[in-house]
């Protein structure tokens, strides 16, 4: 099942479901035809789409809204916070091509600061499918519930056939003594190659597909945590804000845990653009560049 | 103007077109848009914009904000046509070895600030007006928006602050190719009367054929003139008004097999159809496309 058969099919059985869109049409094109007068495209607008949201809400409708990521989150921060956040809204926000997914269309286009900022806001919800297959796993949780939430679609197929989704918890996919790779969003397909690649190497690699950073899955970090001698965090998302931190929080309410912590991330600057294969080479996030960088990062055997 | 101008730019266009269709081949890139601002682009660069040649940051320069960000290819081939750009350099278009992507990146000598999220570069452009103003300078300012970009809340914004600080040394320029991404303006959200609009924010509007070289010199005649930038130090409620031309354009201009089509938004294109594109332009066979219409980005 796709998104878009995903998303009208459960409007179709939810009057109170609106899909709305700031004129980003990429995921919702059949939506008009089928769902008539409960679809919205609201033009170029991002803030007026999340405050018209908010006011549907606020009559009892669940308004499913689209925009890249960026201007989603970005251009409308504030009205999320103040209109959806603090009136704790239940509007569902889809957010396209985050991460790498923006591949040739520069900085502007760049949402790798939205886990950041999408979590900082109160009873905001955070989720990050590993594809589409994970994707239809965990949205019909997602709006089903009453909270304000924030994914980051990702529509790519992917090789691995996921678990049914579980609020709150992620998907543990291995347990390794070595090394475990934390993971999220479209990233997961080339962990799980670089698993394949350590395991030849001779190491014990676990690997968890995180799917929902906010409510985070404290227990699957600990977990991890006090049976692998490394944790990995790999992520399209600058270092601040995003899984490495949270993994930094989970430990320290964890004082009894002492794990090594390798954050793949991108540091202090937005990537270079250009097709997304050689933007995961040039910034080191091809499964064989990952699987390179855990190597010889010298944390892999520390005790 | 004379026709040996007119003939020169009309071939410079023709070039530039050549460069889009180029950069539309192995990743594609938003070739409607780019088509439809070629002649503006062109013109604005031969005969409104004066650059200090040796140097790209000389203050007294006059300054093009491409806020449509998304027509880097006409952007980028008239920089090519310009000398401002070596022409190899365009076949480095997504390739992380360079800063050629789909939008526009300062490290491209010529490009004034980067762009892409749109409704921007009104409001950035005006901060440079404003300093412009301040400072008694008479640079000249301009600052080109897409159709789709004017539901963008922040260009009205602008107008109604540029306007109360009189930032007549300013220039709206609006690509009204008549299209969103993949739908008509006035299907979704119209605009129309879009010059009514303008005027009532307060601005002084003209409205022509985008691609017509003697009515973008007329639309631009006042903006040329020295004696009519005003370069006082008064500003706040000072009257000056900022200058709106809508140039009406076609999406996909000069390519009939695309021109106009709500479809043809991003395209990327084979070889094989970049050959017969070329062609086409040319005025030969219309070429048979067989790519993936309707792209979304």
């Amino acid at each position: 099942m796709t998104y878009e058969e995903l998303l009208i099919q459960t409007a179709l059985k939810d009057e109170r479901i609106i899909v709305m869109t700031a004129e980003n049409r990429a995921l919702v094109r059949n939506a008009p035809r089928q769902l008539g007068n409960r679809f919205i495209d609201t033009g170029i607008t991002e803030q007026t789409m999340v405050g018209m949201a908010a006011g549907l809400a606020l009559r009892g409708r669940i308004p499913i809204v689209h925009a890249l990521a960026p201007f989603l989150t970005m251009r409308a921060f504030e009205f999320i916070r103040t209109d959806v956040g603090i009136g704790h809204l239940p509007v569902k926000l889809s957010g396209y091509i985050p991460g790498f997914l923006s591949d040739g269309n520069g900085p502007t286009h760049q949402s790798i600061e939205d886990v950041a900022i999408m979590r900082g806001i109160p009873g905001m919800e955070v989720y990050c499918p590993a594809d589409e297959d994970d994707l239809v796993r965990i949205l019909p949780a997602v709006w089903a519930s009453t909270a304000p939430a924030y994914v980051r679609i990702n529509h790519k197929k992917g090789s691995y056939e996921h678990a049914p989704f579980v609020p709150g918890k992620a998907e543990v996919i291995a347990r390794g003594k070595d090394v475990t790779l934390l993971v999220y969003g479209f990233l997961f397909e080339n962990a799980l190659q670089a698993k394949g690649l350590l395991e030849k190497e001779g190491l014990s690699v676990g690997l968890v597909n995180m799917r929902s950073l906010k409510p985070v899955d404290e227990d699957a970090i600990a977990e991890a945590a006090s049976g692998s001698g490394l944790l990995v965090t790999i992520e399209d998302h600058l270092r601040t804000g995003g899984l490495y931190s949270i993994v930094a929080e989970v430990l320290l309410r964890h004082r009894e845990l002492s794990a090594e912590v390798l954050p793949l991330a991108l540091e202090e600057r937005w990537f270079r653009p250009g097709v997304l294969g050689e933007v995961l080479e040039t910034e080191g996030f091809t499964a064989a560049k990952i699987a390179e960088r855990i190597k010889n990062s010298n944390l892999l055997y520390a005790e | 103007m004379t026709n040996t101008l007119s003939d020169t730019l009309k071939a410079t266009a023709l070039r530039v077109r050549e460069h889009i269709i180029r950069m539309a081949e192995g990743g594609g890139c938003f070739i409607g848009a780019s088509l439809s601002c070629v002649e503006i682009m062109v013109y604005l660069y031969a005969q409104v914009i004066r650059r200090n040649g040796d140097d790209p940051q000389d203050p007294d320069r006059d300054y093009l904000f491409l806020s449509k960000g998304h027509d880097v290819p006409a952007l980028y081939g008239t920089f090519a046509e310009m000398g401002f750009l070596e022409p190899e350099r365009l076949s480095n278009h997504l390739s992380t070895r360079d800063h050629i992507y789909w939008h526009p990146n300062r490290k491209i000598p010529g490009v004034e600030f980067h762009s892409g999220s749109l409704g921007h570069l009104p409001a950035v452009a005006a901060g440079v007006a404003l300093d412009c103003k301040l400072r008694g300078s008479r640079n000249r300012v301009v600052v080109i928006t897409g159709d789709g970009e004017l539901n963008e809340g922040s260009v009205w914004e602008t107008l109604l602050v540029a306007n109360a600080y009189g930032l007549d040394n300013l220039t709206l320029l609006v690509d009204r190719n008549q299209f969103q991404a993949n739908i008509r303006t006035e299907e979704l959200v119209p605009l129309e009367p879009l010059a009514d609009k303008f005027r009532a924010f307060g601005c002084v509007v003209q409205r022509i054929d985008g691609h017509d070289f003697g009515q973008l010199e007329q639309a631009f005649d006042e903006v040329v003139r020295p004696q009519k930038i005003s370069g006082t130090g008064t500003i706040h409620g000072s009257g000056g008004k900022v200058r709106i031309v809508i140039a009406d354009t076609v999406r996909g201009k000069g390519l009939p097999s695309i021109e106009a089509k709500a479809d043809r938004w991003f395209c990327s294109f084979t070889a094989n159809e970049v050959a017969q594109l070329l062609e086409e332009l040319h005025g030969n066979k219309e070429a048979a496309i067989e790519s993936e219409t309707l792209v979304v980005r």
